[in-house]
């Protein structure tokens, strides 16, 4: 067996970067994701890298843009509000194509909120969150190792469509503790064909999100939309129980991780329940949770929210004559197993004759 | 015959969007002269600024990232940081650098970035239309300060200069013009400190051009080109402010 360390959720995010070839970080601080700049802080001068503590969240993603526009791995952090205050620069990345890996190891709002976890980011990060008609790629780690992996995984992605990637956390993820495998990266190469670096024997190259002549923004648009439509063919998510199961639980990150725990003792009251878990939310699985709907018929949405995700449930699923019912509560406390587990247990009650 | 006169090779040969009269085409030259003289064109990368300024990507013949309005000194931070070996310049107006990137142009400066910084105070917001700026005069009307600038209600002037020279970070600081011969040549002199102190790796040079906008001063080329040494340079004195000369 591979060795465990025991790591902080935060940390094996900074983990991950650094063992994915980050050279750049630019953050500042904010609760509850300090460990990942303190971590880079400490460790990415240590592998050749820069540190820098930016002078606002505002400025910090527009070093992202401009270590980005390099072709450099570069990455910042933040929390919610603060991700708010990077929507200006993760809009200009969109349209100006420039990669770059922003974790949001989320908060509660609205407002200054609260520290603690909470699902109510799900709109901001799916549906673009700037201005103008883009989306950012997003995956919600589930588990402390998940933080690592898919952490090295939004490297990837970033580079692959030149998009930022979005790795949406919470608090829980980022402040408990859990062992995990130090997985290797396995370095991939990507084409460098547009980076800034001296126009050095080629034509000068141009990085920009500005299109004033007619009609050449409406074709940015749709190239940058078919862009989106072809991350789809990088969807991921994870299911358990669906063979027998007569109702889904459709969750994501440390709430499906809880979730685990509801639908396991479930089953062991006789509750034929299985979960269906999103692990990137934009791309959403739509397809893949609409053909879980051809033989189940019943779904429930259960978020750390008052109902963000159930928007894209109900399209994948709501026009196959199934059922959506959800269970979502505002941020403030974290919800228990057996919590859950008597919601469920009233939708299944009601739904299952 | 020996030519004594022609376009910079780090300028594009294209006519400009500028106005008649504006003197952001004078500042372009100066600087392609300056990336010509110290043979940067190939190892710069500029940094575009929201306003009239964002076009330089189609005038210099250098590679170039387009910034949010303000943040070009952050995403300069960026690109410099990730390639310390090249010529990292941008160029702002006043409305972009003194105004909503203020907080940027003050900590890049601070920090001591090595970058050199070109800035374009014309008092007023030139492409959306003749709006007040933070370097707009006194009793300036425009389009917000319709019966002119009140400094009770919108302040001073801004002299950004002399906040510049004021940190800690910065290793050279100039104010020039280019209203006539004698104030160009001077001014091209500080502009090359502010080059020089980035390619020699000692700090952060910041330059700034007091420049014309006759369009939205509602003035014709000759008198808003009178202005600069009627109404600004006094406000605005002209020279070094940090560094050597």
């Amino acid at each position: 067996m591979a060795n465990k360390e025991l790591v902080k959720g935060n940390e094996a995010i900074a983990m991950g970067a650094i063992e994915a070839g980050c050279k750049f970080y630019f953050g500042y601080p904010i609760t509850p994701q300090n460990e990942i700049p303190e971590y880079m802080a400490k460790n990415l001068d240590n592998e050749g890298g820069t540190f820098v503590q930016a002078e606002s969240e505002v400025a910090s993603i527009n070093m992202l843009l401009g270590a980005g526009s390099t072709g450099s791995r570069a990455m910042t952090s933040s929390s919610s509000p603060g991700i708010s205050l990077k929507q200006e620069g993760i809009s200009y990345m969109c349209g100006s194509q420039i990669p770059g890996v922003i974790v949001n190891m989320s908060r509660s709002g609205p407002g200054l909120g609260g520290i603690s976890p909470s699902q109510g980011d799900y709109f901001q990060s799916t549906r673009g969150g700037g201005h103008g008609d883009y989306r950012t790629m997003v995956l919600a780690p589930a588990s402390v190792q998940e933080n690592y992996d898919l952490t090295m995984k939004a490297f990837d992605l970033s580079d692959e469509y030149r998009n930022p990637v979005l790795v949406l956390g919470d608090a829980l993820l980022g402040q408990m503790k859990e062992p995990i495998t130090r997985n290797k990266y396995k370095k991939k190469e990507y084409k460098q064909d547009w980076i800034l670096d001296g126009a050095k024997g080629r034509e000068r190259r141009r990085i920009k999100s500005l299109y004033l002549a007619d009609g050449d923004l409406t074709d940015h648009n749709w190239m940058l939309f078919e862009k989106y439509e072809s991350m789809k063919k990088d969807i991921m998510f994870e299911t358990k129980y669906l063979e027998d199961s007569k109702m889904v639980i459709v969750a994501f990150g440390s709430v499906a991780r809880i979730l685990k725990s509801s639908i396991a003792m479930a089953r062991e009251q006789g509750m034929k329940v299985g979960l269906f878990r999103p692990i990137t939310l934009y791309p959403f699985p739509t397809e893949e949770l609409s053909k879980v709907a051809d033989s189940i018929k019943n779904f429930m949405s259960i978020e750390l929210s008052t109902g963000q995700m159930i928007e894209d449930v109900k399209l994948s699923v709501g026009a196959q004559n199934t059922t959506v019912d959800f269970y979502g509560r505002p941020p403030g406390s974290i919800p228990s197993p057996d919590e859950f587990l008597e919601e469920i247990k009233t939708i299944y009650e009601k739904r299952i004759k | 015959m020996k030519q004594v006169f022609k376009r910079p090779e780090s300028l594009v040969d294209v006519p400009t969007h500028f106005c008649p009269g504006c003197h952001h085409g004078t500042i372009h030259r100066l600087v392609a002269e300056c990336l010509d003289h110290y043979g940067l064109r190939d190892k710069t990368i500029g940094v575009a600024s929201v306003g009239c300024s964002v076009f330089m990507y189609d005038y210099f013949d250098v590679d170039v990232v387009e910034a949010p309005h303000g943040r070009a000194p952050a995403v300069a931070t960026g690109v410099k940081r990730s390639k310390p070996d090249h010529f990292v310049m941008t160029y702002q107006g006043d409305g972009d650098l003194a105004s909503i990137g203020a907080a940027e142009i003050i900590h890049a400066a601070n920090r001591g970035e090595k970058l050199t910084v070109i800035f374009v105070n014309n008092t007023v917001y030139g492409m959306t239309g003749g709006q007040m700026a933070p370097t707009t005069m006194i009793g300036q009307e425009t389009t917000t300060s319709p019966y002119g600038r009140e400094e009770e209600s919108a302040g001073p002037p801004i002299r950004i200069a002399e906040i510049m020279a004021g940190l800690g970070g910065t290793s050279f600081v100039g104010r020039g013009a280019v209203d006539t011969p004698k104030n160009l040549m001077k001014a091209k002199k500080m502009l090359k400190r502010a080059f020089e102190v980035q390619i020699n790796n000692e700090g952060f040079g910041f330059m700034e051009f007091l420049s014309t906008c006759p369009t939205n001063w509602r003035m014709t080329a000759e008198k808003a080109n009178e202005r600069i040494a009627d109404e600004l340079i006094p406000y605005f004195p002209l020279g070094v402010f940090k560094g050597d000369k």
